[in-house]
């Protein structure tokens, strides 16, 4: 018999080593808690607030949350569903996401978890916030538009690349990504196609340039299996091709 | 001196590393602000020179102030404070009339440079407002007399230290004391005794006297005082801190005010007691940027506490008792009155809330254990540590022994502060203040409780109505419509923008207050409303997103025939605003006529 320590989820026995958020012993053990700003290869952020549980009558992020033996972690009850997809429904909301016409469709993690949730509609009123795309990287475009301030990217130059590109301006409402260079331009930034943050955007705002469609919409990484079995995007070499796992 | 050689003086580095200034970031930002009314892009980028940091990232702390800016504000950059109790004393007609008179839209600097009016989050100057901040000094007790006066001083660049000293004066208002205001103790702390009590004995029995006096924090959460002091002192580190949050933004709350302008001493023995319990050697005061005018006299009572042996080394004589309190400003976020967003800021940072765990009794400002207390519990247990359990025991109740200072203001005769004992009801706070014909208080400020009159019944305690001291009344003429759709803005105002629940959903739910309050919104809104405050209170990452809602949810159960007058009766009405949408072609055609308008109402 094993006498590693473990919680419930839903019901099933989930085990956890010392130090483990719910989030890391999870996906450890090859379950799922739907989540956007979570990377496990960063420290985690709470912001996005997705991966909301309920934990003996309170609600918390599974993300930032010790885990503890004993606990019983409510993921699919409709309460907590409902308060998801209301989250995922405020992010839609609160950004310009237009799906049909957006290069990451079928492989953006907003929108596979939006599926997952069973989320139908936006629901509230839109913001259509005016924001801007900045096309001035020779490789990369950033359209803010699609921004869902997750702040992987802020992470990832900051931790990995070492290059802190990227940061947060602005408060409440108007928080808003910005780049670190003497315009704000991405061209004008250390940023290149190969750091790590260039690859850990969950959304359509951080895209390689010179290539578009090459697998149509249809064919992509979530419109084949859903987001709980694939997992993140960013975990995926050139997932918005499609063709991480052929 | 040139811009260069102003800003060169400011950022005079201590000499030491980068990462060892950096904490000092808001600091520099504040003193820039001050003297230039901006943030020039020259200091930015000796800044990140020197801490070296990105310029990015001192715009993201620049951007998350109100009161720091990249585009320079007038040469007098007023605010009006922007609380429902300035609003009932009239200062949005006041508002008006400055902008009027000196020509002037809010938030647009006036094209010769000279002035800039906007409005601020409260200012804490409720019992004597309405209140506004002219280059950061407080001016109270606006009245018709006192605008035009001052657009006068403007017109002919009187300089502010030669305007009349009645504008700035600000009143105690201590209107009942008990046993922390009393007159008979009120020599005991400041004189050190609190601090002697802790040489008589060691530093565990000092502790045991706080834990067994039952003390709870003073700024409205009531975590055990004690327990923190201990938590912190076991953590193990390389060093302790102690902070006093004095950020007291919390709408309606002034007590921290009248504590730090004429009970300083006793608050800074408090922390001083403080770190001689858990082992700390640097503290520090936390002022919120509205009361930057206490800054001068609290630095001198802290050089008096220094010269009368009481703080900085060996104190009273003492090897190894070395501490000293310095103090930081805040910069008009009223988040930073969650303790982690204050160590944040502490450090020079934009004051988003920590993940908790941990807590800041282990991992505090710089990651070392800290304790975080506000300033009326600190002054609290200098007094315990001096007169003992037994003495602050007498008052209160078994749950919430001691007193609690309130800020009184609103409809009232006798706004102040009223010390009671804790279990004191609301109808005895509406007695003595003189209240007459009240419809409801609002307790614990914004993010507290709206109790209807019917309810005055009920006590003020950790136990039953917990508060920080705000106490706000409302009489029978007042709409609390008003107030709710005040709060609303006030949160979407003041939310950080870290988590989706507060940052969209406040603003989503400001939207459906601002639709009923304009006799748009259906039963449907109501739900709404409802939906979204309760995810805000479950899916919120601190406790300025669970409580965003509150009024809200409040209105909805406590007045609910208030909403009802103002629904519509049909299922549905859209958020849209067909005529409101026409006013942008309005204003450009310079039309206002009835055929620019489209009838929207039946």
């Amino acid at each position: 018999m094993s006498d590693a320590k473990t919680f419930s989820l839903d019901g099933v026995a989930i085990e956890f080593s010392d130090g483990d958020t719910i989030m890391d012993a999870v996906l450890k053990a090859g379950a799922y808690i739907p989540h956007l700003c979570h990377n496990p290869e960063f420290s985690p952020h709470g912001s996005c607030r997705v991966c909301v549980v309920n934990v003996s009558g309170r609600q918390v992020a599974a993300c930032t949350q010790p885990a503890a033996e004993g606990l019983e972690v409510d993921n699919s009850s409709d309460a907590i569903v409902e308060e998801r997809r209301n989250l995922l429904q405020m992010l839609f909301v609160e950004g310009n996401h237009v799906c049909p016409g957006c290069e990451k469709s079928g492989a953006c993690q907003l929108q596979a978890v939006a599926y997952y949730t069973g989320m139908l509609s936006p629901h509230y009123t839109h913001f259509f916030p005016q924001r801007s795309v900045d096309a001035s990287h020779p490789d990369t475009a950033i359209d803010f538009n699609r921004c869902i301030l997750c702040e992987l990217c802020v992470r990832a130059s900051r931790d990995v690349d070492h290059k802190n590109v990227f940061s947060i301006s602005g408060r409440g409402i108007g928080s808003h990504l910005v780049i670190n260079s003497p315009g704000g331009k991405l061209g004008d930034s250390t940023f290149s196609a190969t750091d790590k943050a260039a690859h850990v955007c969950p959304v359509g705002a951080i895209l390689p340039k010179h290539r578009g469609y090459e697998q149509p919409i249809g064919k992509r990484l979530y419109d084949r299996q859903p987001v709980s079995i694939v997992g993140d995007v960013a975990t995926h070499e050139s997932s918005d091709q499609g063709d991480s796992h052929d | 001196m040139t811009h260069d050689e102003v800003i060169q003086s400011i950022i005079a580095s201590a000499g030491t590393s980068p990462e060892a200034e950096r904490p000092r970031l808001l600091q520099y930002l504040c003193e820039i602000q001050q003297q230039f009314s901006h943030i020039p892009g020259a200091a930015i980028t000796r800044l990140a020179a020197l801490l070296q940091m990105p310029e990015s990232e001192i715009y993201g702390v620049i951007s998350f102030y109100s009161f720091l800016h990249e585009q320079a504000r007038g040469k007098y950059d007023i605010l009006l404070s922007d609380s429902i109790t300035d609003h009932m004393l009239g200062s949005r007609i006041l508002l008006q009339l400055l902008c009027n008179r000196l020509g002037v839209e809010p938030g647009i600097p006036r094209a010769d440079g000279r002035v800039s009016v906007d409005t601020t989050s409260c200012t804490g100057i409720c019992d004597q407002g309405p209140a506004m901040l002219v280059n950061g000094r407080v001016v109270s007790q606006l009245s018709d007399r006192r605008i035009e006066h001052i657009c006068a001083l403007i017109e002919t660049a009187t300089d502010v230290s030669q305007w009349p000293a009645e504008f700035f004066l600000v009143e105690d208002n201590i209107r009942r004391r008990d046993l922390l205001l009393s007159e008979e103790t009120a020599a005991i702390t400041p004189d050190g005794s609190a601090l002697r009590a802790l040489l008589d004995t060691d530093g565990n029995s000092v502790l045991e006297v706080i834990e067994n006096s039952g003390l709870r924090g003073r700024g409205g959460a009531g975590f055990r005082t004690g327990m923190k002091w201990r938590f912190c002192k076991q953590a193990q580190a390389d060093t302790h801190y102690v902070v006093c949050n004095a950020d007291e933004g919390e709408p309606g709350t002034f007590k921290d005010r009248v504590l730090l302008n004429s009970y300083a001493d006793s608050v800074f023995e408090g922390m001083t007691l403080c770190a001689g319990i858990i082992g700390a050697h640097r503290g520090y005061l936390y002022l919120r940027g509205e009361y930057r005018y206490l800054l001068e006299p609290l630095h001198a009572v802290l050089q008096q506490r220094r010269d009368n042996g009481l703080l900085g080394q060996r104190i009273l004589g003492k090897d190894g008792f070395d501490f000293d309190i310095e103090i930081h400003l805040g910069a008009g976020a009223y988040i930073c009155g969650e303790e982690s967003s204050l160590i944040e800021s502490l450090e020079g940072k934009r004051g988003i809330p920590r993940i908790r765990p941990p807590f800041p009794v282990t991992h505090g400002y710089l990651n070392q254990p800290t304790v975080v207390n506000n300033v009326e519990t600190f002054m609290a247990a200098a007094k315990i540590a001096a007169l003992g359990a037994d003495w602050f025991c007498q008052a209160g109740t078994p749950e919430s022994t001691g007193t609690k200072l309130l800020s009184v203001c609103g409809d009232c005769e006798r706004p102040g502060i009223y010390e009671y004992p804790f279990g004191v009801s609301i109808k005895q706070v509406l007695e003595d203040c003189g209240a007459v014909d009240t419809q409801a208080v609002q307790i614990a400020g914004a993010a507290g409780t709206t109790l209807p009159v019917s309810d005055s019944g009920r006590r003020l305690a950790f136990e039953d109505v917990a508060t920080g001291g705000s106490f706000m009344v409302f009489n029978r003429n007042r709409n609390p419509l008003d107030m709710v759709q005040n709060f609303a803005h006030f949160f979407v105002h003041e939310s950080c923008g870290f988590c989706t629940p507060c940052r969209v959903g406040g603003s989503l739910l400001k939207d459906l207050v601002d639709k009923l309050v304009n006799g748009h919104a259906t039963q449907y809104d109501v739900a709404e409303m409802e939906n979204i405050s309760m995810l805000m209170k479950n899916a919120s990452h601190c406790g300025l997103g669970t409580t965003a809602p509150n009024p809200v949810l409040d209105l909805l159960k406590r007045f609910p025939k208030v909403v009802e007058k103002r629904l519509v009766h049909s299922g549905y009405e859209p958020a849209f605003d067909l005529d409101a949408a026409l006013q942008e072609a309005r204003d450009i055609s310079g039309r206002d006529d009835a055929g620019a308008h489209i009838e929207t109402r039946i």
